[in-house]
């Protein structure tokens, strides 16, 4: 089970505190897009054996949605950042090319 | 097999405890085991084994145990599958043997045994496939029967159990000499320390194996010495009965606290400790192996580190003459305990050509016969025990001589090496290596599980690691600083040995026993993988090796050696299985907690339960509340309740608890503009004061939720959910707010709770309303039907909404949860010459479904979208965008056909469509939609229903045939689903 | 309001102790509650505050007490205000007054959730039986805040003295929590924790 820090109140707990909320950064196209792009909006998800930008909820503490850098094999957190970065922080992306450089 | 004179540094030879097993009599000391105290009364058949029924007895003396299973208790506190080795003496102890019929001396099972060539690996597979239908009427009954170990209890526990929560910088698995090291280092090192230990003793084997010096002083006063620092620290929390079960990601820890198993229960049984730590250090030891020869499980056969664990702390004999069978210089201080506790000891066969070494040359001159390069060939003896081996040769040409000398004894110690325990390592991620030279796997320290930042958390000290000797197990726990000095015995190496040769029908391996408690043996696995199960995963679960409730604690090694040698393979290359948590069995009541009976699930309870309850209601489950379903009065009948609660609205006034109802406010000078995306319809154009409908959708275009949305002010809107429905709502729009549009100026609160809500329907409702003094115009003009207003009724401050969900002149009046009652009551008393009563969602259901308004969960199911229910109405063309407004316009939820709500209304007035029912196609042979709502309506005489057909709306005075079960249909004709009112004049008063 | 029959969050509940139990648990009396959502860090936001309670603004996870005021830090934009029952809707009045056109949310949650008393020397082991926080006297402060769960509820916890704590959820769930908690405090369960 995941420890988590919570970067909105900085609490550091368990899993069972939060809520996860699948892939991030995923863009909602507008109401004049094409099929195939609101198809890709609402189901097309990577299920990656490695880093994933992944959106999580303090669901039981303060309630704040944010961003998680996780890789789903080792589970290993890269960092977490905030719910309305439109992607992940230049420092959390070098650190993950630092900690899974070969 | 007696009480030893002398011996037993864990017993307390004054106080003698009374126990039952199989309903004699025993008597034990205070200090034994179940398992010890039996063999001190010579009682060596303790089971039959799980498929062939074979007698079994005492193998080990520790949690690996794999035959001496019992049930323990009984009536509700009778307890299945519990190792004896693990059960400490009480007085008045209660255990039976399992997996016999009708007693362990005679078991017809046993003719298992005797067909036993007709039971290879992979015999359920094999057997049972045809013919098909056999499977459940006959073979699977059958199966069941036999199989299984004890019996699951039948009555509720009476114990109780619970868990807690606890946080540590180190956690130390394993209360023996490299725990205990470990421990003191860390808690030195001024970390919180938790050191848990399975048994109720710390010291580990140093307890038994006292025969080394420690920094110069003898290996008890050493241990004693650490105990009492350890104890002195008040950074460092010691708990005993007390397991590491299972280690999971990021340092999570499950660890099992057997509380009060050794007495009679005061407080909780077992105690669940669920701990997040930052370090954990497993000093969880090693098992020993036995090794497979030829009736290697006849009872009286154990290893050879339980025989003097018997000896040495329990003061009991387990054989008078035993035979050693050993592949180590360790299993030779097994034959000298015995030999000091006035034991005999026949011979020490030893797989080694040239055994030497300090304890070789302690049992040579102490007299005892070693024999090198012997083995044994087989063991004579059946329920009563061991009265026999035949050596046979090991190794070299001489295996074709058949058998060697022929050595009478009741016991057999075999010392077929050891084997890390490596379990928590493993669980959380660690990886494992074979190390060759030591024959054993140990924990991959270039592979450890790794926490939440990538680094290192577990590793493993003692015998964990593979260490074999006591100044080994001290230095890997030491970590480099202040290695202790040992003074022990050295020892040579090892020379194990994965099959002992034998002779005759037996020689092919079907009774040498690897895994005790399934019953595998060394055929079995040889047979997997003639037929091609290679791979280490699969030969387990064809044979069943490993998968018992000990799950191969001392099998698997030995399995897996078999396996590599068939297969011509290296044991590296095979591989070896995962070992998943616990490490040995929890009880489901520890896994409950304290979370059972009330407390089981958590329930809501409204301000008005305990009125509803005194009532008579009948409490129904919406999300996690309870709801009044209906009021019971009398001996009434329930469809009578349900249809007296329904007149009373249509005919007088009903009061309707909706508390339940979700509230949320939604405020910031962007509020309507969020809401405009939140709901299908328009919300920005609402006046304050005034109410709208809305439904909510997800993404994809379906229905998620619908309710009241009331405009408070220019800023505040107060957005009413379904029932259950708050949290989730809430929810919704903060991950909008939060990730989406977050540069909107808007806040929300639910404040669900804060109100208490009743609904005041019926023609009477305004009268009954203005009998209480009020603040509030009540009137048609006053309060316009979609509007309320704020003030106060009865002394209660409230808000009004006029808003119906029956279709009948209908007031939702909201009160601070606190006036709930005194309002509540106030509204009941007022009514009583208007014939005012409760009705429950039953009625509110028929109501609604009268006037066909759907229920979001009812009539949608996560795929209709508002088109489908009609209510295009609602969902707006102007707006830009909202949530679903794009998935609407996708081909797929505008293509004809769609399934559309309709009303059904059976051709047979009186008869009522089961919900869920299929509507058929015009052949008999397809599903074209299903009844989503269906009643029978008091108002109309007669049953209503609604329905999803396929273009049902353009189908109307349609009969269809609906499927009432295989072979009955029912005739409903299409019709509108509003069946009462339709012109709604009834709330418009 | 004299003559109104206020209801508790459960009129049942009162105080459980004794010696069956190792900690006591009370149901605490009405209890004014606001909601309190704007920008933390506004200087105007921490002036209406101070104005309103006499509190400064919490740190993150903790509280403030002036006089009868209480106010517990929720969440990065929001604040809870423990204050007397009869004071809760002239506190919102008055914060929303000064507020003006700020934008802020302050309302009156008074009867929205049910407070807890779990006090005694064992009181956090209690607690530490659902809630997965490491609540330790020496890890856990006076004045902290937790929001987390007790069971499955959500919870919030906050130390009001060494061996006291107040529990808060919603009120719907008070029947549930109150027996969990009584059932938790069990005097033989926690003689060895």
């Amino acid at each position: 089970m995941l420890l988590i820090q919570c970067p909105c109140c900085g609490v550091e707990a368990e899993e069972t505190e939060f809520a996860p909320g699948g892939e991030a950064h995923i863009t909602r196209p507008g109401p004049d897009c094409s099929d195939t792009d609101w198809a890709t909006y609402l189901f097309e998800r990577k299920n990656p054996r490695a880093v994933h930008y992944e959106r999580w909820r303090h669901a039981f503490g303060c309630g704040k949605w944010f961003h998680m850098a996780r890789h789903t094999h080792t589970l290993e957190i890269f960092g977490v950042y905030a719910a309305d970065d439109l992607s992940p922080p230049q420092a959390i992306l070098d650190y993950i090319a630092e900690r899974t450089a070969p | 097999m007696t009480r030893l004179k002398t011996g037993g540094a864990l017993i307390e030879r004054g106080t003698p405890l009374r126990f039952r097993f199989d309903g004699t009599e025993y008597r034990g000391v205070k200090g034994d085991t179940l398992a010890s105290a039996l063999l001190a009364n010579s009682v060596k058949l303790v089971n039959r084994s799980y498929k062939y029924h074979r007698p079994r007895g005492v193998v080990t003396s520790g949690p690996e145990e794999p035959n001496a299973l019992v049930n323990l208790g009984s009536g509700n506190r009778h307890e299945p599958n519990i190792r004896m080795t693990q059960i400490e003496l009480f007085d008045g102890l209660e255990a039976t043997s399992q997996n016999r019929f009708p007693s362990l001396r005679t078991d017809v099972g046993v003719l298992n045994a005797a067909a036993s060539r007709l039971y290879p690996a992979g015999f359920y597979y094999k057997t049972f496939i045809h013919p098909r239908v056999a499977w459940k009427h006959v073979f699977e009954p059958m199966i069941r029967r036999i199989a299984g170990l004890g019996r699951a209890p039948t009555e509720a526990d009476p114990d109780t159990y619970e868990h807690q929560y606890a946080f540590c910088d180190t956690l130390i698995a394993g209360g023996g000499p490299a725990g205990l090291l470990a421990a003191r280092r860390a808690g030195e090192a001024g970390e919180r320390v938790m050191l848990v230990e399975q048994t109720e003793r710390l010291g580990g084997r140093l307890l038994v194996d006292d025969d080394a010096e420690i920094d110069g002083k003898p290996a008890r006063d050493w241990l004693a010495e650490q105990i009492a620092a350890l104890e002195a620290m008040e950074n460092v929390t010691i708990r005993l009965r007390t397991c590491c079960s299972a280690a999971f990601d990021h340092g999570y820890t499950l660890l099992y606290e057997r509380r009060a198993d050794h007495t009679v229960p005061t407080g909780p049984r077992h105690r669940l400790w669920r701990v997040r730590t930052k370090q954990i250090i497993g000093a969880t030891g090693m098992i020993e192996r036995p090794i497979p020869f030829y009736g290697n499980d006849v009872p009286g056969v154990m290893l050879a580190s339980a025989v003097r664990d018997y000896v040495k702390l329990w003061g009991v004999a387990p054989g008078a003459k035993t035979v050693l069978y050993t592949t180590n210089d360790d299993g030779y201080r097994t034959a000298l305990a015995l030999h000091e506790a006035g034991c005999t000891v026949a011979a020490i066969l030893d797989s080694r050509s040239d055994p030497a070494g300090i304890l070789v040359e302690r049992a040579i001159n102490a007299g005892l016969t070693v024999m090198p390069s012997t083995g044994i060939g087989k063991v004579t003896g059946g329920k009563d025990g061991v009265t026999a081996i035949q050596t046979v040769p090991l190794g070299g040409e001489g295996n074709e001589a058949g058998f060697g000398a022929k050595i009478t004894c009741d016991c057999v110690a075999m010392a077929g090496g050891w084997s890390p325990v490596v379990h928590l390592y493993s669980h959380s991620g660690g990886k494992v290596i074979w190390d060759k030279d030591r024959a054993m796997y140990r924990p991959d320290s270039a592979n450890p599980p790794r926490n939440s930042i990538g680094e290192p958390y577990a590793r493993m000290v003692g015998g964990a690691t593979g260490a074999l000797t006591t100044a080994d197990v001290l230095a890997s726990a030491a970590q480099g600083s202040a290695v202790p000095t040992v003074h022990s015995a050295t020892e040579q190496p090892a020379s194990p040995v994965w099959f002992t040769p034998s002779h005759g029908k037996a020689a092919m391996g079907g009774k040498h026993f690897l895994d005790y408690q399934n019953d595998v043996t060394v055929a079995d696995i040889r047979l997997a993988a003639r037929e091609g199960f290679e791979s280490v995963e699969h030969a387990k679960r064809y044979t069943t090796l490993g998968m018992a409730t000990d799950q191969g604690k001392l099998s698997n090694i030995n399995g897996h050696a078999i396996l590599a040698d068939t297969l011509g393979k290296a044991m590296a290359d095979v591989g070896t299985t995962t070992f998943r948590p616990p490490y040995t069995p929890i009880s489901m009541g520890s896994i409950a907690g304290q979370e059972k009976g009330t407390l089981f699930k958590p329930v809501r309870q409204t301000p008005l339960h305990d009125w509803h309850a005194a009532q008579g209601a009948e409490f129904e489950p919406v999300g996690d509340w309870r709801r009044p379903y209906r009021y019971q009065k009398g001996s009434e009948k329930r469809e009578a309740s349900i249809y007296r609660e329904i007149k009373r609205v249509r005919n007088s006034v009903g009061l309707l608890d909706a508390s339940t109802l979700g509230k949320i406010i939604v405020r910031g000078p962007d509020a309507g503009k969020f809401l405009d995306l939140m709901y299908t319809n328009m919300m920005s154009s609402l006046k304050p004061g005034r109410c709208r409908y809305g439904l909510m959708c997800n993404d994809n275009g379906f229905l998620m939720d619908d309710g009241v949305i009331a405009r408070i002010d220019d800023q505040t809107f107060l957005c009413h959910t379904t029932s259950g429905g708050s949290d989730r709502v809430h929810a919704w729009f903060e991950e909008w707010l939060q990730t989406e549009w977050f540069d909107m100026k808007v806040y929300t609160a639910n404040v669900t709770e804060q109100w208490s809500q009743f609904a005041v329907a019926g023609p009477n409702a305004r009268k009954l309303i203005e009998k209480l003094d009020g603040t509030i115009d009540l009137s048609a003009d006053g309060l316009p039907f979609m509007g309320f207003a704020d003030g106060h009724l009865a002394g209660c401050p409230v808000r009004v909404f006029r808003i119906s969900f029956s279709g009948e002149l209908s007031f939702e009046i909201a009160t601070p949860a606190s006036f709930a009652m005194s309002l509540w009551e106030k509204l009941m008393a007022a009514g009583a010459d208007l014939d005012v009563g409760p009705y429950g969602t039953e009625a509110l259901h028929v109501l609604r479904a009268e006037k066909g308004f759907i229920v979001v969960g009812d009539e949608t199911d996560g795929t209709v979208t508002p088109h489908d229910v009609g209510m295009s109405w609602a969902v707006s063309k102007k707006k830009e965008d909202f949530i679903g407004k794009r998935a609407m316009e996708r081909p797929d939820l505008t293509r004809k056909g769609r399934k559309q709500l309709v009303g059904l209304l059976t051709e047979e007035a009186s008869f009522v469509l089961p919900d869920g029912a299929h509507a058929l196609s015009e052949d008999g042979k397809r599903a074209i939609g299903h009844v989503t709502s269906t009643y029978f309506s008091p108002t109309l005489k007669r049953s209503i229903a609604m329905a999803l057909i396929e273009g049902g709306m353009d189908r109307m005075g349609e009969a269809l045939e609906i499927g009432i079960d295989r072979k009955t249909t029912a005739r409903a004709v299409i019709a509108s689903p509003v069946f009462y009112d339709k012109e709604g004049a009834r709330q418009n008063v | 309001m004299s003559d109104l029959d206020l209801m508790l969050a459960r009129p049942a509940l009162d105080v459980a102790s004794g010696p069956d139990l190792g900690a006591d648990i009370a149901a605490m009396p009405l209890r004014g509650m606001v909601t309190l959502r704007g920008d933390l860090g506004d200087s105007g936001f921490a002036a209406m505050l101070k104005a309103a309670t006499g509190c400064d603004i919490p740190d993150t996870r903790s509280s403030i007490r002036a006089g009868d005021n209480h106010v517990l830090w929720m969440s990065p934009d929001e604040l809870m205000v423990f204050c007397p029952w009869s004071e809760a809707s002239a506190l919102v009045a008055g914060f929303m007054e000064q507020a003006g056109d700020a934008h802020v949310l302050a309302l009156d949650v008074s009867d929205a959730r049910a407070v807890f008393r779990v006090s005694g020397e064992k009181a956090w082991r209690v607690l530490a039986k659902g809630a997965p926080v490491d609540l330790a006297p020496e890890r856990f402060a006076v004045g902290e805040v937790r929001r987390t769960r007790i069971a499955t509820v959500a919870a919030g916890i906050v130390k009001t003295d060494e061996t006291t704590f107040e529990v808060f959820c919603f009120r719907s769930y008070a029947a549930y929590l109150w027996n969990w908690l009584t059932v938790g405090a069990d005097a033989q369960s926690l003689s060895d924790l």
